[in-house]
């Protein structure tokens, strides 16, 4: 099994290769369905906020294991846009600057079980979520 | 990826294949949009028992099919939406607004037969 994959996001037809790759590492790493879509519609979110507000970047994706040995999957969006200048606001559910519905980050950040925003104005934008196996 | 959209009697019926990039999504909407005015359509059934992740994006564009056919008296019904995307979808936080929703295509015809027909057809 690849161990990293990372998917280039430049146009929306990236989103949908994105969330593709991640449901189908989860599934390897042993995800079950629901699990599998949860992981899938973050990825979704995460990537469309790139194309969004950043216009280009990546998604990686990473077979990770925690200090007991649980496995999980690591997911970093990463782009080099505008930066998010009130990362509170932002995942505040409702809370849109592109006219939105304002629940892509906050929903994102509840569908995945660990959730961090790296963020300024100068250098872009890294998010970081984690799902763990078996911790529904 | 269009997506078909078939007349049957006074319905429009669009099965969503396979997955949609949000392009895809907007082109749907204007042609399912364009046939509503064109058809006298009173009721649109979509079935989405294909989709496998429905994420905020692909939400909004289907209340606003709702929202836009039901201001020319159209109704609109989802159909098939999977158990798990329906669990993903309230932990998003998402509704599909002003959206009726039936198990699957059987049940929004019988939803959509219900109603009182138009006058003139």
């Amino acid at each position: 099994m690849a161990e990293e994959i990372v998917v280039p996001i430049n146009c929306d037809l990236d989103i949908v290769t994105a969330r593709q790759k991640a449901r189908a590492m989860a599934a390897e790493i042993g995800f079950q369905t629901i699990d599998l879509t949860l992981i899938a519609t973050a990825v979704s979110e995460l990537a469309r906020n790139i194309v969004h507000y950043a216009r280009n970047g990546q998604i990686e994706l990473r077979a990770i294991n925690n200090r007991n040995g649980k496995r999980g999957l690591m997911v970093i969006a990463r782009d080099e846009g505008p930066g998010i200048p009130n990362i509170s606001r932002a995942l505040q559910d409702g809370y849109s600057t592109s006219g939105s519905l304002g629940l892509g980050l906050p929903g994102a950040r509840r569908l995945m079980d660990e959730f961090e925003i790296v963020s300024d104005t100068s250098s872009g934008t890294t998010i970081t979520a984690r799902k763990w196996l078996g911790s529904l | 990826m269009e997506v078909p959209i078939l007349k049957q009697g006074e319905f429009l019926i669009a099965t969503i294949q396979a997955a949609l990039t949000d392009n895809d999504l907007r082109a749907f909407r204007s042609a399912l949009f364009e046939y509503v005015m064109r058809s006298r359509a009173r009721g649109i059934i979509i079935d989405v028992t294909a989709l496998d992740v429905l994420d905020s994006f692909g939400t909004r564009t289907l209340s606003e099919i709702a929202l836009m056919s039901r201001l020319r008296g159209a109704e609109t019904v989802i159909v098939g939406v999977q158990p798990e995307v329906a669990f993903a979808m309230v932990q998003l936080g998402l509704t599909l607004e002003g959206v009726t929703t039936a198990l699957d295509l059987e049940e929004g015809l019988a939803h959509l037969n219900r109603k009182p027909k138009r006058l003139d057809t």
